[in-house]
């Protein structure tokens, strides 16, 4: 029994569609990833599938259970991160997390999460205080204080600097040892790629791509060869580099200039995104 | 945990949030005593034919006020912006249920309308040399006060929903505040100065049934003949009030939402 399942999930705000037919699977255990440019449908989708917002169509089931009607078991064991909140400004951080927590039947203790955000140093801070990069690992530490077996990430990192970025990722990565389903939006390709097992690209609320992030786009199946012959610069696109390049050596191309470049994610990304357009 | 439990854990945090934000505390509570020191002030040395004050009537009338202002505001522009701040989306990403939130609100509400109360009758009784009522006023008093806290709070839940924005939720729910004041009666003495049929406006909503049952706790007896009706009418009051209660409890209901969306 896969983590999400979702089938033909549509999504109107106004007569404007912008979930239009989405597909998806997440099996347990898995961090998938949704990859995709602002308001391709990355947030809404989410929402729906965290019981927020209602779908205008489509099938979805979510450990199990119809998010639209999860009730307050099912709650118990999904996570989110929610990412513009605001709220709570007056209690201190460690408040707040033992305030959350107290909702659920077998919470992690407030100061293991506050440690394990990185924010033992403001535990007893007010929330008001906090810069914005500390108010999103709180927002974490929320997310995982009931020691949810689904968590949603929704752009969690934004904002960050490189090296609380970092540790998030580390932060996850744990997470998902120890067994969590993820499922994280994000428009950082590097991100994307450092976390999830599999991922989707979103854009115009539909699914442009799916795979791993070897194997996104066909991503594997082209590489680019380029070198210089007679100090003219030479490209070719091949799948298998191997037999090119033993072809070159015999010859009297200088190989000095040999370059072989597997596509970055973010070269298939923007040209799906291209694509689309 | 069960819904009572997450709701104490509400009030608690309710209260604590709202005692650490020094400026609501100020607004919330000093204002309706500050207005209750004008107008006691000015029109202070004016007597009835009974021989009560003016600024005794008006201590009476303004705990109307008090309690109009701690839960059908603060309740009304609370729920607006939990809605805007992300409170409301944070707890339905957990387990707490609807009830245990509004539970909350209402601890904090009652917690504010109980001091506020304290403080007017305060006012009154140590500044205007109000005299404090017997105990069978005091059992009046008692459902009175619960009935107009439980009241106001579901109104002022209930026109949260049409409240768009948080910022703009003092404005709105002062309009029906301020304008319900002056047609109760709550700023005029004798109430009977209105002309008829604005009182008769006014005792479609509950804040004239409000006022009029704090005069009979606090005032004596024979200054039931300044009521409209010439006589406090306690019945009425109690089903007045108990009709906007079930009102305001269906509207709830009917429009409480997580989110906008739903």
């Amino acid at each position: 029994m896969n983590a999400i399942e979702v089938r033909g999930l549509r999504k109107s705000y106004r007569g404007q569609e912008v979930v239009r037919g989405i597909d998806l699977e997440v099996a347990r255990g898995e961090v998938f990833a949704l990859l995709g440019p602002n308001g391709a449908g990355k947030t809404t989708t989410t929402e729906i599938l965290e019981g927020h917002r209602r779908r205008d169509g489509g099938d979805a089931s979510v450990l199990g259970a119809d998010p639209a009607t999860g009730g307050r078991e099912w709650r118990a064991r999904i996570g989110i991160v929610l990412q513009d909140a605001d709220d709570a400004a007056d209690l201190s951080v460690a408040e707040m997390v033992r305030h959350i927590a107290g909702f659920y039947p077998g919470p992690r203790p407030a100061a293991e999460v506050i440690e394990l955000v990185g924010l033992t140093a403001k535990s007893k801070s007010r929330i008001r205080s906090l810069s914005g990069g500390q108010r999103r690992r709180l927002d974490v530490a929320l997310g995982i204080v009931g020691r949810p077996e689904l968590l949603f990430l929704d752009e969690p990192t934004t904002g960050f600097d490189p090296q609380a970025r970092r540790q998030f990722w580390d932060l996850i990565r744990e997470l998902a040892a120890e067994g969590t389903t993820i499922l994280l939006t994000t428009h950082y390709l590097e991100e994307a790629e450092a976390l999830a097992d599999r991922l989707a690209v979103l854009a115009d609320g539909r699914i442009l791509a799916e795979g791993t992030p070897t194997t996104l786009g066909g991503g594997a199946q082209t590489t680019k060869v380029t070198w210089r012959d007679n100090g003219v610069l030479k490209e070719e696109q091949v799948t298998d580099p191997t037999e090119l390049i033993r072809k070159l050596v015999a010859t009297e191309a200088d190989l000095r200039t040999l370059t072989v470049t597997r596509p970055t994610l973010e070269d298939i990304y923007l040209n799906l995104i291209k694509g689309d357009k | 945990m069960s819904t009572a439990t997450m709701g104490f854990s509400r009030g608690h945090v309710e209260v604590l949030m709202f005692l650490r934000d020094r400026t609501a505390v100020i607004f919330t509570f000093a204002f309706p005593a500050m207005l209750l020191l004008l107008f006691g002030t000015i029109f202070g040395d004016q007597y009835t034919d009974a021989g009560v004050s003016a600024s005794n009537v008006f201590s009476a009338s303004m705990i109307a006020y008090g309690i109009l202002s701690t839960a059908f505001v603060t309740m009304g522009a609370g729920l607006a912006m939990d809605r805007e701040d992300g409170t409301l989306k944070r707890l339905h990403g957990t387990p707490i249920t609807a009830t245990s939130y509004v539970l909350g609100k209402l601890i904090l509400v009652f917690a504010l309308s109980v001091a506020e109360v304290i403080l007017l009758v305060g006012v009154g009784a140590l500044v205007f040399d109000m005299p404090l009522p017997d105990a069978s006023h005091w059992l009046t008093f008692t459902w009175l006060f619960l009935l107009s806290v439980i009241t106001c709070s579901l109104l002022g839940m209930a026109v949260s929903g049409i409240v768009k924005h948080a910022r703009t939720a003092g404005a709105i729910l002062n309009v029906p505040v301020v304008a319900l004041q002056f047609i109760s009666g709550v700023f005029i003495y004798p109430v009977t100065q209105l002309p008829s049929w604005l009182i008769n406006v006014a005792a479609i909503f509950p804040v004239k049934w409000m006022a009029q049952g704090f005069r009979y706790v606090f005032l004596p007896d024979v200054m039931k003949d300044q009521e409209p009706a010439g006589q406090w009418e306690l019945g009425r009051i109690a089903l007045v009030l108990g009709a906007w209660c079930v009102i305001g409890l269906v509207l709830c209901l009917l429009t409480f939402r997580w989110s906008r969306d739903k």
